[in-house]
């Protein structure tokens, strides 16, 4: 998230690609926030508010959206749905009246474009809310300080969010987390939502898909969207047809820092259940936990034997997603807390560590001092902050990450310029409990990685499906972003 | 003219109703649902949408238990205070779906993002609800008691045209308000395949409280056909 720049390159490659269609303009399936900030939808990370995502009750995993009766609740609520958002707390798509430009009769005034909604046809007064309307605004009363990710901070922490000298901000690139557990499956009443066994993608299934929206409302991550013009809900397909013939999705592939990763990872879908449940301190150990290791030879075998392809099997062993998140613990999940066990994992961004003034005229960090790891704890994003975003509160888990970063930079520094001293760089490194060959390695990959080490995704195997005829593949797997193929015969019927 | 309508139109208008939603499911199944707006407008909903579908859903069960289990009603109507129970239950069950419906309609008619998603089925649908609720309350007021009666003419009546053997004479002297009601109804089946009232006949569900939480879907040849992942 440190080389994150905010240019929505991957937000504006996903929306080109997908959602360039009537009903569908206000979603984003990948979008990139400014954080501290609101989000989008606003506050999505309130589920006191959404109710999204699951709780542990009596020992049993249940959706939080379930509150009370259990799943009649959502049969019962299907008429109308009380934690539903609703597009003004997305945005009203718009466009400009661009023609009143050119067509204007000739007048005193210049003429103007009126906004003009994307639902209605009819001319906005005001666009009160648009994508990324908070973009940059790292410290606004009415966006950044309303971010729920700021509890528990300390009053002074919360203070640098006003104090534009003291201010801190950085992106948080989101799609669908892909999740082992995912909410929104589990809320669909139709049962449309489905994980696809081969790879993991969470489809929505158009034909299936009545309309009942549980799904939006049970995402904690607010990522399955209603079209409100078709009457179906999508999401991110993770461009599944690209990724089936082993090419990068849109969003990572456009990325222009190049610091998106995507890779295989094997799980063990026996303890989902268990991990789900496991108490917040303890989750992004227990998410690390389920992941397999592609090296291990008993793995290997239970791979073959569930008939997972040896092009999987190589590919899960140069994952760089399985390095990040777990053979280096760098990287970690967005919000483990809400228990869905998402798969897009973060890596903290280290901040202005390297802030010029001194800590006794004002400043957080004090670079002559060369007291890097101490001063993780005073540097301007809040550990804490990090820890309500990452590791479910787990203030460890983010520090041990920022610490190998900084470990990894030390001596990268050292070998460069050589001026940090080779012992200290080496302490450095030792401390953290890191072998110049791995700092070597995660310097390799999140620095120069190519495009090969960056994304190793196998082909599906086609010609193992049930259909090999691509038009029918399609068909059966739904088909969101795709649109409607059928004409309608009366018009609209439903 | 009781003939036409009470005797061959049943016949058209279900069959319309069956074969109709065949093409339609075998067709466009894709279509098959009612198009939420709750994400473009949820206030007014609130105050349609929930009174709306509990008053109608039981009313509905009403009629449909009167169908099969005519004798029990009457039995139960024999006392007369639970007679009067049933009858003003019925009564406010009607006035609360009445509400919803009218908020519905205002709804439908005032806000300019709902109306943006209005189809000319939308409306028809809602003036054949407006008309249903309107005649059926009208029924219960001005001649009551209907929950007797409606066992004496209207459920012998059904019965006969499902035998295929319509009985036209039991609900040729109903008054005007009553067969209203009744040829409405019909229409009401009719239209069910043609437009979002297709969403009442979902079934679907029901299977969500018996399956697990999780689905998996295989594209393997050969591949698990149950889930993987089975907690409930």
């Amino acid at each position: 998230m440190d080389k994150c720049i905010g240019c929505h390159t991957c937000s504006v490659s996903c929306k080109n690609v997908w959602t360039s269609r009537r009903g569908a303009e206000y979603m984003w399936w990948n979008n990139v926030e400014t954080k501290p900030g609101a989000g989008y939808p606003l506050t999505w990370e309130d589920q006191e508010r959404y109710r999204g995502g699951w709780e542990v009750s009596g020992g049993s995993l249940r959706l939080k959206l379930l509150k009370g009766p259990g799943k009649i609740r959502t049969l019962a609520n299907i008429f109308f749905q009380p934690n539903l958002p609703t597009i003004d707390d997305y945005y009203e798509p718009f466009t400009y009246d661009y023609q009143n430009l050119f067509n204007a009769p000739a007048g005193d005034d210049q003429p103007t474009a009126r906004p003009r909604s994307l639902i209605t046809g009819e001319f906005m007064e005001k666009i009160a809310l648009g994508p990324n309307w908070d973009d940059d605004m790292g410290g606004s009363p009415l966006y950044a300080a309303n971010d729920p990710n700021l509890k528990g901070l300390s009053e002074s922490q919360k203070e640098m969010l006003t104090k534009f000298h003291k201010l801190f901000f950085f992106y948080l690139p989101r799609i669908c987390n892909h999740c082992l557990n995912p909410a929104c499956v589990a809320s669909c009443p139709s049962g449309a939502i489905y994980k696809r066994g081969e790879d993991g993608i969470v489809l929505i299934d158009q034909d299936t898909c009545r309309a009942w929206r549980f799904c939006v409302s049970a995402c904690p991550y607010k990522k399955p969207y209603y079209n409100w013009a078709n009457g179906k809900s999508e999401k991110c397909i993770f461009c599944y047809p690209r990724t089936e013939t082993g090419q990068a999705n849109a969003c990572a592939h456009a990325c222009t820092g190049r610091i998106r990763f995507v890779g295989v990872l094997f799980y063990d879908a026996d303890r989902i259940e268990e991990v789900a449940k496991t108490p917040d301190e303890r989750l992004v150990d227990a998410m690390r936990d389920i992941v397999l290791d592609p090296n291990d030879p008993r793995v290997i075998e239970e791979a073959r034997k569930q008939g997972i392809d040896e092009n999987w099997i190589v590919a899960a062993q140069n994952s760089p997603s399985y390095n990040l998140f777990k053979k280096w613990r760098i990287a970690m999940p967005n919000h483990p807390e809400f228990r869905t066990l998402p798969m897009n994992f973060y890596v903290p961004p280290l901040s202005p560590v390297l802030h010029n003034a001194k800590a006794e005229n004002g400043g957080t960090f004090d670079s002559e001092s060369m007291e890097f790891f101490n001063s993780i704890d005073k540097m301007r994003i809040p550990v804490r902050y990090l820890a309500n975003m990452l590791s479910a509160g787990n203030e460890q888990v983010v520090i041990e990450s920022l610490k190998k970063q900084m470990a990894v930079r030390l001596w990268v520094r050292q070998q460069r310029v050589g001026d940090i001293g080779d012992s200290a760089a080496k302490a450095a490194l030792s401390a953290v409990g890191l072998t110049p060959e791995e700092a070597f390695e995660i310097y390799k990959l999140v620095s120069l990685g190519t495009f090969q080490e960056r994304f190793v995704i196998p082909e599906t195997h086609r010609e193992t499906m049930t259909t090999v005829d691509p038009r029918l593949m399609y068909e059966k797997r739904g088909t969101v972003g795709f649109g409607s193929k059928k004409q309608e015969l009366v018009s609209r019927q439903w | 003219m009781d003939n036409v309508l009470f005797g061959v139109m049943p016949y058209i208008l279900l069959m319309t109703a069956i074969v109709g939603a065949i093409w339609r499911f075998r067709s466009n199944k894709y279509t098959w649902s009612s198009q939420s707006s709750q994400f473009l407008e949820n206030k007014t909903l609130f105050f349609g949408s929930f009174p709306w579908h509990y008053g109608i859903i039981t009313i509905l069960l009403g009629h449909i238990l009167g169908l099969f289990i005519p004798k029990s009603i009457v039995l139960w109507n024999s006392v007369p205070l639970r007679l009067y129970v049933l009858e003003l239950t019925a009564l406010a069950l009607g006035f609360l779906a009445l509400f919803g419906l009218l908020a519905l309609i205002y709804r439908r008619l005032t806000n300019s993002r709902v109306k943006a998603v209005t189809s000319g089925w939308d409306v028809l649908v809602l003036i054949i609800l407006l008309i249903q609720v309107v005649t059926g309350i009208g029924n219960a007021i001005l001649y009551r008691w209907g929950s007797n009666w409606y066992v004496a003419t209207a459920v012998p009546w059904m019965w006969s045209v499902l035998k295929l053997q319509p009985n036209v004479d039991l609900v040729a002297n109903l008054p005007l308000i009553t067969k209203t009601h009744i040829f409405n109804a019909l229409l009401f089946i009719g239209l069910i395949p043609f437009s979002r009232l297709a969403h009442f006949v979902v079934i679907n569900p029901y299977k969500y409280l018996v399956r697990p939480y999780q689905v998996v879907r295989w594209y393997r040849k050969g591949g698990p056909t149950v889930n993987i992942v089975s907690y409930k």
